[in-house]
């Protein structure tokens, strides 16, 4: 089958329930290639709006590489991303990396950390600090945030961070792998702050994983890609009602929709 | 347990001292080439609170000071300049690299020349050799800036020159201020040399070589000292400030 004609038709057909929405995102024909590998040969996919959606896939498929095209740190070779039908430029987003101790500033304290963004748009100082103010109440943060980071735990430091993505009230939210550093107890718990986050703002969401049981747990919908050049292997739909909780990991809908991505997972890992 | 660790350095000092005492009060080397503990420290206090050892030790003072100043604000400013373009920094490198390599002392009587006999050569020499360590470290550390802060700067729309100063400057100060102490160090060591060598009426340099002249041991182990505290203060001046100012270094 073609990839270009696959993509779309998993992405807004069957029982999906964007159908009733418009897309969010709509990548048409992007392409990447690297010296030694083709990652990306004309990728379609549409992103649908107010979801939260994970990209799951075999190591170095290229699903950093899929986030940072749509967030423009790295230009694709060809190819379209339109918000709306609008270019990123026009579009305030969110991006959290995996190593927050390398993507915060250690010389602002966590409370200027959240506030930067905002700086940089040129918002008034009183403006900024009600903003980060009102984000905080909303989001009932506890940390003390006139710390500095390196004072904080992992997980604090990773939550600053996506404060820091979510202060400009972006659009859409980018997350690669944002808890892989973490130790599994902060895991755990991260996970229910980023979805309550989610359920707060309601942002579109693409959160890159390597924990399948995350990547379901937290999602709308699995975006399972193959190797590379990658293609959709499917988009698999989870609509358990939130907010998902430790019961949720032993429901059958759960367990059935997990054991469906590994074997679809599996089989494309032994296709190397 | 706490204060007798903090009390831990003085142990080395303590030793040196009583060897020294002894070595000097058994007369085991002439005591005119070493003289007692007491004998040095008297001369030391009596020189810097009254004599010409507390002027001259300014004067060193001031220049080392001067010229690390100056060649902080040539270099600093240069070396984010240079570290802000890789290309731009490969080009000069082998240039910074030559000279920094090259003894400052080969370049007192080129500078001799260009500025004559007095403070402006000694101090534009220190400042010469300071200037090429703190640039050579500044642009490395513009250079070496984590990529992911930079990402993180930019994808939340910082300008060009926004990343400049509020990522790649910050995120070079711990390097800065390792290529300031080197550069201090350096300049004292230039300052001296030049007071000694120099056609110099002042300066702990000065005094020394002129104390040994006199064959004025005391006063001469007076000032070696004056210079070692001078050049320890400074170092440890320069890491209380890029302490209060780095707080974030290697954590
Ligand atoms: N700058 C680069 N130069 C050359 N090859 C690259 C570069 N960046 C990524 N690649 C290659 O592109 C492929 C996809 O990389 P990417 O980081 O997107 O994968 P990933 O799915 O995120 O992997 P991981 O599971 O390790 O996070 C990998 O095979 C990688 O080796
Ligand atoms: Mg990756």
């Amino acid at each position: 089958m073609r990839v270009t004609s696959l993509a779309p038709s998993v992405a807004t057909g069957g029982f999906d329930e964007s159908r009733r929405t418009a897309p969010h995102v709509t990548i048409r024909g992007l392409s990447k290639h690297y010296p030694d590998a083709v990652i990306y040969d004309r990728f379609d996919l549409d992103i649908p709006r107010g979801k939260l959606i994970s990209v799951f896939g075999p190591n170095g498929c290229g699903k950093s590489t899929l986030i940072n095209m749509i967030a423009g740190l790295v230009p694709a070779d060809a190819g379209e991303v339109l918000f709306d039908g609008r270019p990123l430029s026009r579009v305030k987003f969110g991006y959290v990396f995996q190593n927050y101790r390398e993507a915060l500033f250690p010389w602002l304290p966590a409370f200027d950390n959240i506030a930067y963004p905002l700086k940089v748009m040129g918002m008034p100082k009183a403006e900024r600090e009600q903003r980060v103010e009102r984000l905080v109440a909303h989001l009932g943060v506890k940390i003390d945030l006139a710390l500095y980071p390196y004072h904080l735990s992992g997980g604090q430091q990773q939550l600053v961070s996506i404060m820091r993505a979510l202060v400009v009230e972006p659009e859409i939210l980018f997350l690669d792998e944002p808890f892989s550093a973490l130790d599994y107890e902060m895991t755990l718990f991260m996970r229910d702050q980023l979805q309550r986050v989610f359920m707060e703002t309601r942002t579109t969401t693409v959160l890159v994983s390597h924990d399948l049981e995350e990547a379901v747990y937290l999602s709308d919908h699995v975006l399972l890609l193959s190797r590379h050049p990658a293609r959709v292997v499917e988009f698999v739909p989870y609509d358990a009602p939130r907010p998902r909780t430790d019961k949720t990991l032993s429901e059958p809908d759960f367990v059935a929709t997990k054991a469906h991505c590994l074997k679809l997972f599996q089989r494309e890992v032994r296709r190397g | 347990m706490k204060t007798s660790n903090a009390l831990l350095p003085l142990v080395g000092v303590a030793i040196l001292l009583a060897v020294w005492g002894l070595t000097t009060a058994l007369k085991l080397v002439d005591p005119v080439l070493l003289p007692s503990p007491l004998a040095t420290f008297r001369t030391l206090w009596e020189g810097m609170l009254s004599g010409k050892l507390g002027a001259d030790f300014l004067k060193t003072v001031m220049r080392t000071i001067s010229s690390t100043a100056i060649a902080a604000v040539i270099a600093i400013p240069l070396g984010i300049l240079l570290g802000s373009s890789e290309k731009l920094y490969r080009s000069v490198e082998f240039l910074i690299d030559f000279f920094r390599s090259t003894p400052a002392s080969a370049m007192f009587p080129l500078f001799l020349v260009l500025f004559g006999v007095g403070d402006r050569t000694k101090i534009s020499v220190a400042a010469f050799g300071a200037a090429l360590v703190i640039l050579f470290n500044v642009a490395y550390g513009v250079m070496n800036a984590r990529k992911t802060r930079l990402l993180a700067a930019k994808v939340m729309g910082a300008s060009r020159t926004r990343v400049l100063f509020d990522v790649m400057l910050l995120e070079s100060l711990p390097q800065t201020f390792v290529g300031l102490r080197n550069g201090v160090s350096l300049a004292l060591v230039i300052i001296v040399v030049a007071e000694m060598f120099i056609g110099s009426t002042d300066g702990l340099g000065q005094r020394v070589f002129e104390a040994q002249q006199l064959f004025d041991m005391p006063g001469m182990y007076a000032a070696i000292f004056a210079a070692g505290a001078l050049g320890y203060t400074l170092n440890l001046l320069f890491l209380l400030i890029e302490r209060r100012f780095v707080h974030w270094a290697g954590r």
